[in-house]
């Protein structure tokens, strides 16, 4: 029966020119097969270039200055310095600070929205969240000068508000999406057994989701917070506009800072090419490339062992 | 009252050995105690721990329950039982309001627990809750240590003494009958146990809270006849201090455990009445054909 239909259906499909169905099927895989390994391609070509850009570098630079160095000065009149430990130091703080506001706030919001939310106020939260996804960095950036800066000076006395504190909030604000989402997802993959448990027992919802479903869904938890910590490294131009830019080594969350990032999207601009300067840039890509490789990575360790429990 | 009738079914089954009470009646009129007069005396003197009035319940537009009324005695055990589908779990559900969490359901009518309608709008749910263990069909203990399973509905109610939490522990656990079998290892997680013992854990974690009611929904249906064995001699046991509702399957296991046997047909009560009445000399064609397993 289905046989037949299959061949009719063959014999309606015009055949393409001299190929048979066995080599159209290799020819389909082959087309699939290359589209996932593009991905892997362009991650291998990304690194190999960032290296074979960044290396030319330390033919001046010693590689333990560059790592442990104090200062940041390319231009200097003396001796040019390319110490990255304030820029690592200021990506660090401002990205621990934009931690520090979104776990907190997704967690919660991602329990809010799984077990205590109704279905309306979910539908008007969930939609205003993925808009605050789509939100161009710039304008995120723009409203930490306008409106985030301000206030910051205003509330700590400061004569601008173009610091540590306005870039985590700004990064906070941006990762919030990312740890939401995926902690929603994690709290309601946990077995609804679990609450029902919970809830016969008098437990309030509250008490349900802090006490069982939170810890039931953690390593998916974690896994949000450490794509949320990935977004905020890499996140450039917000940081660039809202965080002063200051290269020194920064002493304070009111401090102004650069990361990593706004470093680089400041000097490319101006660098010589195929200077040492240039290369140290790319360098700074590296790292960057390298601390986000590790974040993701170890994130997605933690998924795996996540899913194999719950299995 | 309810202890001579208990007695004649453990007799019957020769579960436990039978345990006269200085104020039992001779044995000759036990058999002429209807359930009618079981619950005029259970009245009189106080005892009726759960009164159904006139209640239905609707999953949307679904009548799930129809016009169910129903009395039960205060430490007694009543099995019900049904074609599957019936409405048993829902009548159930009822009890501790968790179809509350189901959405688009409705109810009518009233049921009241020590005289109290658990529909009232002052009343905490939460309250209740504590007040009507429940256990599932299938044991769901939490993804975490026998003793935090064990302690979890204390610790959600503020209880913050560390020697009365791991008395109250030892003694749930001694009470489901688990105590000798997990004592070594209280840390560990519940999952690692048997399937039968999970079961018992959850029945321990229902008794911590120290609950009057307790809801059993096919306690024993996922589990091999050992666990299931334990379990209804468990049962034996708590109906001391408990008022025990079970939902069963199993005709046998109706018979075994409950002093009472409620019969429920498309969301109706179909016949209530002493379970060695139901099994023996039901009134009606359709509960004498469903126990005598001509359909199910
Ligand atoms: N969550 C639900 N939503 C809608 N209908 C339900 C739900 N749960 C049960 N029902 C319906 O209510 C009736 C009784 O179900 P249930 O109480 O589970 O029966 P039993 O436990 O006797 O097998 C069935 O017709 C079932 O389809
Ligand atoms: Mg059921």
């Amino acid at each position: 029966m289905s046989e037949t239909l299959t061949i009719k259906r063959e014999l309606e499909i015009p055949k393409p020119r001299g190929l048979s169905s066995s080599a159209r099927d290799k020819l389909i895989h082959a087309f699939f097969f290359l589209n996932g390994m593009l991905s892997v391609i362009a991650l291998i070509g990304i690194f190999g270039l960032l290296v074979y850009t960044a290396v030319p570098a330390f033919q001046e630079i010693n590689l333990w200055r560059f790592l442990t160095g104090a200062e940041w000065n390319p231009t200097s009149y003396y001796e040019a310095q390319y110490g990255i430990v304030p820029m690592l130091v200021s990506t660090m703080m401002v990205t621990f600070g934009a931690l520090l506001i979104a776990i907190p706030l997704g967690i919660g919001t991602a329990a809010y929205l799984s077990d205590v939310a109704g279905p309306r106020t979910r539908e008007i939260i969930k939609p205003v969240i993925e808009i605050l996804a789509g939100i161009p960095s710039v304008v995120v950036g723009f409203l930490g000068i306008v409106l985030v800066g301000p206030l910051i000076a205003k509330l700590f006395g400061t004569s601008n508000g173009l610091n540590a504190i306005n870039g985590s909030i700004l990064l906070g604000v941006m990762a919030l999406p990312t740890i939401i989402s995926i902690s929603e997802d994690a709290l309601n993959s946990v077995p609804k057994t679990y609450d029902q448990a919970s809830l016969a027992l008098g437990a309030t919802r509250w008490q349900t989701v802090i006490r069982v479903k939170i810890p039931a869904a953690m390593s998916g938890i974690i896994a949000a917070c450490m794509l949320g910590m990935g977004r905020a490294i890499g996140e450039t131009m917000t940081v660039l506009m809202a965080t002063g830019c200051a290269p020194a080594m920064p002493e304070g969350f009111l401090e102004s800072v650069r990361t990593l990032t706004s470093s680089i999207a400041i000097e490319l601009g101006e660098v010589a090419y195929n200077t040492t300067h240039y290369y140290a840039l790319f360098a700074l890509g590296l790292v960057l490339f390298v601390i986000t490789f590790l974040i993701n990575l170890t994130s997605d360790i933690v998924l795996h062992r996540y899913e194999k429990v719950n299995r | 009252m309810s202890e001579i009738f208990t007695n004649s079914i453990e007799k019957k089954n020769k579960i436990a050995p039978p345990k006269i009470s200085a104020d039992s009646f001779p044995a000759g009129e036990e058999k002429v105690m209807t359930a009618e007069d079981r619950h005029s005396e259970a009245r009189i003197k106080g005892e009726i721990k759960i009164m159904v009035e006139n209640f239905n319940f609707y999953y949307g537009n679904h009548q799930a329950l129809k016009s169910i009324n129903m009395e039960v005695i205060t430490n007694s055990v009543v099995g019900i039982i049904g074609p599957s589908g019936c409405g048993k779990s829902t009548f159930l559900r009822c009890f501790n309001r968790m179809n509350d969490t189901i959405n688009g359901t409705r109810y009518e009518g009233t049921i009241e627990i020590d005289r109290k309608n658990i529909f009232d709008k002052d009343l905490d749910v939460v309250d209740l809750r504590r007040n009507v263990g429940m256990v599932f069909q299938k044991s769901n203990p939490f993804p975490k240590s026998i003793f935090d399973n064990v302690a979890y509905g204390m610790k959600i109610n503020g209880i913050k003494d560390k020697s009365k939490i791991e008395q109250t522990v030892e003694r749930s656990l001694r009470h489901a009958a688990l105590w000798e079998e997990v004592k070594d290892r209280l840390n560990k997680s519940a999952f690692a146990l048997s399937g039968g013992q999970q079961q018992r854990l959850c029945i321990a974690r229902a008794l911590a809270v120290e609950p009057q009611v307790l809801l059993l929904d096919e306690p024993a249906s996922a589990l091999d006849p050992i666990a299931t064995a334990k379990i209804e001699e468990l049962i034996h046991e708590l109906k001391k201090d408990y008022t025990i509702i079970i939902v069963t399957h199993n005709m046998q296991q109706a018979a075994r455990v409950s002093d009472y046997t409620a019969f429920f047909m498309l969301g109706e009560l179909y016949e209530y009445d002493l379970t060695t009445k139901i099994f023996t000399n039901p009134t009606r064609k359709t509960t004498e054909d469903y126990v005598t397993g001509r359909f199910g």
